[in-house]
């Protein structure tokens, strides 16, 4: 009963933030309400006893992609009436990715049903193994059976980090940077002497 | 607590509900009045290390001074400014104030005595930790004002810095222990070296806790690291153009969450609620004891680093996050795991 009624509650929060993602007048309103989904998709996941996946999800995109989104949408300047300008023209487009995602979505849909893929079973029953959290279960495949993928997966994300840091880096001439460890290394009697001048007389410099 | 409301006569699913929130009220309320002692005693401590005498007035030695100062802020008037975004404007410092309390539903507080028993504790305390960001930064881009906006953009660069290193160092202790859920890790302290509980004592988790005992300041925006609200240049950051109970809830939601890094401290590298040694004697005294004890003195350290370090500059802050945390806690991964293997600490 409780199950049903929180699986309904983030079901319906999620569908209705998706939506008012894309109605959402203020891009930051729109970023506000992509966390909301999701963070009820985060709900889901632990409904169905994937806790693992659920809390990666709030602390990867909702901890990090997301605040990301909301420093660089907050910084824009942006003018509602030219990205209103740009809508009939960029329409067939969306409309296009739109079909392609949906039947992708069916497809995926019915090869899942049909049992061809391994993924669990097609009443929705989760696939963890009788007595392992499903972090020991996703750890165990990930480092036996998809060894390979998911390292491969982990070498294209590290070249693609440096490739940003790369292309992004510039060195300024113009600026002086601060050097940590010779500040630290200098001492008070390589900097400054002590002179006793007579009363009168001053030092010069 | 379910079986006691069983016992009442309620049906599973009504007693569940009861107790959770009979259970949730056992520990928000207690930590609410826990913040309002704390700005008393970090205000003190503050003032004994200033040579002062910090509030002395209301109430015997000026135990009272924060109740007093709610209530004044209770009757003050809620200013929102023309331009400011009115409806985020009033959701931020409720999630600042949620999200601190929601965090501590996984700490234990005797071996079981803990609110939410769930498998993977810590990533919730991760999750949880990684949302505090956001009552800042909608606090600032809403108030629809300078000061606020550089401060919630100084507050996101911030936290998502500390919180890469925070992450590996976590991954140190998760190795260690063999277990995300804060009951195990802090079961598995016991006795880690020698008769010492907790994993403080082991050479390689050492360095670990004092890079987390740092970035932990950073994470709660704590002096040294308090540029979300430097008043020398930003007049009280994402701060600024709130009054009244509003203002209120960013203070009890800081301090929380600045008492939660002192229970998270206690608990993933002083034992949490297993006395300092183990010897059976200590075992008389209650864990929660031991937890509260460990959680002060924590709270005293963060309060003797407020009143004796000067603040960071914000490239200082950045570049020890970057180029000092996030290398050396990246190294202790390496360390600890290869040191575990080849004890055979997975077989």
């Amino acid at each position: 009963m409780i199950q049903a009624f929180a699986f309904y509650l983030f079901t319906a929060i999620m569908l209705f933030s998706a939506v008012s993602v894309i109605f959402a007048r203020n891009p930051v309103h729109s970023v506000l309400w992509l966390i909301l989904a999701f963070f009820n998709a985060a709900g889901l996941m632990v409904l169905i006893g994937a806790e693992f996946i659920a809390m990666l999800l709030v602390i990867v995109y909702v901890g990090a992609v997301a605040v990301l989104f909301l420093f660089v949408v907050m910084m824009l300047d942006i003018d509602f009436s030219e990205m209103r300008a740009g809508f009939i023209k960029n329409a067939p487009l969306g409309l296009l990715i739109a079909a392609v995602l949906l039947a992708e979505l069916g497809l995926g849909l019915g090869v899942w049903h049909s049992g061809a893929l391994q993924l669990g079973v097609a009443s929705g029953a989760a696939a963890t193994p009788e007595g392992l959290s499903n972090t020991a279960a996703i750890g165990a495949l990930l480092y036996t059976r998809y060894l390979f993928l998911f390292e491969a997966a982990g070498i294209i994300l590290l070249v693609a980090m440096i490739g940003a840091i790369v292309l992004t880096h510039r060195q300024r001439s113009d600026t002086r940077g601060q050097n940590v460890g010779r500040q630290i290394a200098r001492r008070p009697e390589e900097a400054t002497i002590n002179v006793k001048p007579a009363v009168g007389q001053g030092v010069t410099l | 607590m379910i079986p006691f409301f069983q016992w009442t006569g309620l049906s599973f699913e009504a007693s569940w509900i009861v107790a959770t929130v009979a259970e949730i009220l056992l520990i928000a309320l207690p930590v609410m009045l826990a913040v309002a002692l704390v700005i008393y005693a970090d205000r003190k401590i503050w003032a004994a290390m200033a040579l002062r005498k910090g509030p002395n007035v209301v109430g015997p030695i000026g135990i009272l001074q924060s109740f007093a100062d709610g209530l004044k802020v209770f009757l003050q008037e809620t200013i929102i400014p023309s331009a400011a975004n009115k409806g985020l404007f009033l959701i931020a410092p409720i999630i600042t104030f949620t999200v601190a309390l929601m965090a501590w539903a996984v700490i234990p507080f005797n071996s079981g005595a803990v609110l939410a028993d769930i498998n993977v504790g810590l990533l919730y305390v991760l999750a949880i930790s990684s949302l505090g960001v956001y009552g800042v930064v909608i606090a600032g881009w809403s108030s629809n004002s300078k000061y606020p906006f550089f401060s919630a953009m100084r507050a996101s660069a911030q936290m998502i810095s500390y919180e890469v290193s925070i992450g590996f160092i976590l991954i140190c202790v998760v190795l260690w222990a063999g277990s995300f859920n804060l009951n195990e890790i802090v079961k598995a302290q016991k006795d880690h070296v020698w008769i010492i509980n907790g994993f403080v004592a082991n050479p390689l988790l050492f360095p670990v806790w004092v890079m987390f005992l740092i970035s932990g300041m950073a994470e709660t925006a704590r002096a040294p690291f308090d540029l979300t609200e430097a008043e020398s240049e930003l007049v009280a950051g994402y701060q600024t153009e709130y009054s009244s109970m509003a203002f209120a809830l960013y203070w009890l939601g800081e301090y929380a969450n600045v008492l939660l890094m002192c229970a998270l401290n206690a608990t993933l590298f002083w034992g949490g609620w297993l006395p300092p040694l183990d010897i059976p004697v200590l075992y008389l005294v209650p864990g929660l004891v031991w937890l509260l004890l460990k959680i002060l003195f924590f709270f005293f350290i963060f309060s003797w680093v407020k009143a004796t370090v000067p603040r960071y500059r914000y490239d200082q802050l950045m570049r020890l996050g970057w180029k000092i945390f996030l290398p050396l806690s990246l190294f202790f991964v390496f360390a600890i795991s290869g040191y575990l293997m080849a004890t055979g600490h997975f077989a």
